[in-house]
């Protein structure tokens, strides 16, 4: 990092050696190990500017096509470079009505920054810290609010308070419509409160999004479970909505087929993460939902949320934390960052390796995990080489508590209960891509119940295209 | 917030609250539950729906104290409100159907469970006995109520002190060895108490429905908590029962995860305990 210090002078005209983004402070390793504070500080007013300055302001940006919200990101560094960071955030807000959330959890790194122009020959603009920083000094300096247009007196019923939720929600309620949102929880925000940990994404800063959405006019009703207390049809055809939203989300936790599942130290990520950050389990015996946590654990999968059981699992006090993946760290589909902390957090990698069965004692709990070793073969479907196991590779591993993170599928309580929807085999609705329209008029769907699990901001995406279609439709284009 | 119109207590542990609950009594059917969180801090627990008034818009639950979940639960008053209630949840039992005879076998807090479900059998228009079992007569409840609504009534206790003395297998294995022809038990109770009953009918191949109270965190299928061997399948209570084949359920697989959280649970109550000033 620092060789260029010490390099001697070159003779002729040579190219500026590459920058790197202003380091964003963290909270150290060891001390982070043993709480649920946020780990990533944030840049202050100095590091932001110093950042924005090296933006090229490029004619032709590449790096807004990269955003699925379509974030005007060259207008608001600038505002940024010349320290109206006010003015930076409403410029995020007028397409985005979540950046304090993008700026944490966004996998910029594959969207937005892997499309900067000055990213091709330093480290890309950090345009998910500049995002979190703006939204972040709007927040603490009394944000006005955007301008509404007026109510148009058309009812619109959104199911789920997750990231496509509250984004067409958000969208729609500022053109005027009256904008109902159902949630089964007792709290909004979807997988952003129950699965996110607050070490990754305080529950403050969903709280304040979620509170201007409700300035906006969005109201929430909790404790709803569309589907059970009341259909998709007879929102639409006894309460006078004029459309309805689903943004359900990818709510059912997959299980391995091996033996051993249903043992008592065996857990869904869900099940897990629910506890802890929705429950807030962290803090028993203040709050009375418990969490149990042994002293080895093995998270099952390699995604974001196996990451987040893991460094959930080291803070409960678990001596040892391993992450157990079928393919090489190549291949695991959590973001780089992710990986990077948890291992600095002290989280173990077992890659090719696959369980076989989970062993248990007499009264259920967990007492070690058969695993058999992986190599990689041809890339599959999904374009990732095809783990194959390799033949009297089997060994046991000692763990007493096993959480299982690979992946959901939908929920199927809504397309059970709504007649004329139609779903894929998977059970993901299906939706006209341009509009988020279904098989049903005037019902609209997004995120990870249209596309299985997926990432917040690809779900905010969606929910951003159905709102446009949901008012084109009410305005007969 | 779901004010309590109305709360009796049954015997010493065993509570009885009619909850404000409109929507909800719109639309539930007998066999769903609800999911009930006190208070901030509360954790979420599945109550089975004991009876609803559409009319009133009530929703009745019926509730033994085991920890501190249901002891704080049992410590509102009329008038008090419970912070969250969800439902209705689960799938309904199918009670349309006439299938003969009917018995409904009711153990401890199980039979307020059995009573909505019993008496939508008997207005279907089946033959409805009604066995309702409990470790002594001060701990049998509902007792007028499964009568009115039954067409044979059997009681019985564990120390005999009223009814059969034994238990409620014990009427429904005479029952049985007498020849009566029975179409279908549907039984609500402690475990070791579904897991025999459904033993016995197994012998005979008589249908028979259990309903389940598995540990649950949402209710709704996000959370897999209430995962339970049905047949040799991975079911989750809350979205394909609580209500199963009571003879394709693994119940000693069951047990061990209803004392998953033991450990936490008794630090829970003792700490409620000392917190209300009496002992253990």
């Amino acid at each position: 990092m620092s060789d260029r210090s010490n390099k001697a002078p070159a003779k002729k005209r040579e190219r500026k050696p590459p920058t790197k983004k202003v380091p964003m402070p963290e909270q150290d390793p060891l001390e982070r190990r043993k709480n649920f504070d946020e780990v990533a500080l944030g840049y202050d007013a100095e590091q932001a500017v110093a950042e924005a300055e090296k933006c090229l302001q490029c004619r032709n940006p590449k790096c807004i096509d990269g955003c699925p919200v379509e974030v005007n990101i060259k207008e608001f560094i600038e505002l940024v470079r010349v320290r109206r960071f006010m003015e930076a955030a409403l410029k995020i807000k007028e397409t985005n009505s979540l950046p304090a959330i993008c700026g944490r959890v966004c996998p910029q790194e594959t969207q937005c920054e892997q499309s900067c122009i000055y990213g091709i020959r330093n480290e890309p603009i950090a345009i998910g810290r500049l995002e979190r920083f703006v939204a972040d000094y709007a927040r603490a300096h009394d944000e006005p609010m955007p301008e509404i247009l007026d109510r148009i007196g058309r009812k619109i019923a959104v199911i789920g308070s997750g990231p496509a939720g509250l984004t067409c929600a958000g969208d729609l309620a500022r053109l005027g419509y009256d904008v109902t949102i159902f949630e089964a929880f007792h709290k909004p925000g979807g997988v952003l409160v129950y699965g996110i940990p607050e070490f990754r994404l305080p529950k403050d800063i969903v709280m304040a999004e979620v509170e201007y959405l409700e300035r906006l006019g969005v109201e929430i009703k909790y404790d709803y479970v569309i589907g059970k207390i009341r259909t998709v049809l007879e929102l639409i055809d006894e309460d006078g909505y004029d459309a309805v939203f689903l943004g359900t989300g990818a709510g059912a936790p997959n299980f391995m087929r091996i033996s051993g599942m249903n043992l008592v130290t065996v857990f869904s990520a869900n099940e897990f993460l629910t506890r802890v950050n929705l429950m807030k389990a962290y803090e028993f015996p203040e709050y009375d939902t418990p969490v149990r946590i042994g002293n080895s654990v093995a998270v099952i999968g390699g995604g974001n949320v196996a990451m987040d059981a893991a460094r959930t699992s080291v803070r409960l006090g678990a001596d040892e934390v391993t992450i157990i993946y079928r393919r090489s760290m190549e291949e695991l589909p959590a973001r780089l960052e992710e990986v990077h902390h948890a291992e600095e957090e002290g989280v173990h990698f077992r890659l090719l390796t696959s369980p076989t069965e989970v062993l248990g004692n007499e009264s259920g709990e967990v007492i070690g995990m058969q695993c058999i070793e992986m190599e990689l073969g041809e890339p599959d479907e999904s374009g990732r080489r095809r783990p194959i196991p390799i033949p009297d590779s089997e060994s046991t591993i000692n763990v007493d508590t096993v959480i299982v993170a690979i992946g959901n599928s939908p929920n199927p309580i809504i397309p059970q209960t709504t007649p004329g929807l139609d779903v894929t085999y998977w059970g993901t609705i299906i939706v006209n891509e341009e509009t988020g329209m279904t098989s049903l008029p005037g019902v609209f769907a997004g995120g990870d119940i249209v596309t299985g699990a997926a990432t917040v901001i690809s779900a905010m995406g969606a929910g951003k295209r159905a709102a446009r279609g949901i008012h084109k439709l009410l305005n007969g284009e | 917030m779901y004010e309590i119109l109305f709360k009796k207590i049954l015997n010493e542990n065993t509570k009885f609250m009619v909850v404000d609950a409109p929507e909800i009594a719109r639309v539930c059917k007998p066999g769903q539950f609800v999911v009930i969180r006190v208070n901030e801090t509360g954790e979420r627990i599945p109550l089975t729906i004991a009876d609803f008034d559409r009319e009133k818009g009530t929703i009745t639950i019926v509730f033994q104290e085991v920890g501190k979940s249901t002891k704080l639960l049992g410590s509102l008053e009329k008038g008090d409100k419970i912070l969250n209630f969800v439902g209705p949840l689960g799938k309904p039992t199918p009670t349309e159907k006439v299938y003969g005879t009917v018995v409904a076998v009711g153990g401890g807090c199980g039979t307020a469970i059995v009573y909505p479900v019993a008496r939508a059998f008997k207005e279907a228009g089946n033959h409805l006995i009604s066995i309702n079992g409990a470790r002594s007569m001060d701990l049998l409840i509902y007792r007028r109520e499964m009568e009115e609504i039954s067409d044979e009534t059997y009681e019985t206790t564990d120390d005999g002190s009223c009814g059969v003395h034994g238990f409620v297998t014990t009427v429904l294995g005479d029952l049985i060895s007498k020849g009566r022809k029975i179409d279908l038990v549907f039984a609500v109770g402690p475990v070791p108490m579904m897991k025999f009953v459904s033993k016995i009918t197994a012998a005979q191949e008589i249908p028979t429905l259990v309903s389940l109270n598995s540990i649950m965190v949402d209710g709704t299928g996000m959370c897999g908590a209430c995962r339970v061997n049905v047949g040799g399948q991975m079911k989750f209570s809350c979205v394909d029962g609580p209500e199963f084949d009571g003879h394709e359920v693994d119940y000693d697989e069951l047990m061990g995860r209803l004392n998953a959280y033991k450990e936490q649970e008794e630090i829970s109550d003792r700490l409620w305990n000392e917190s209300q000033g009496g002992a253990a």
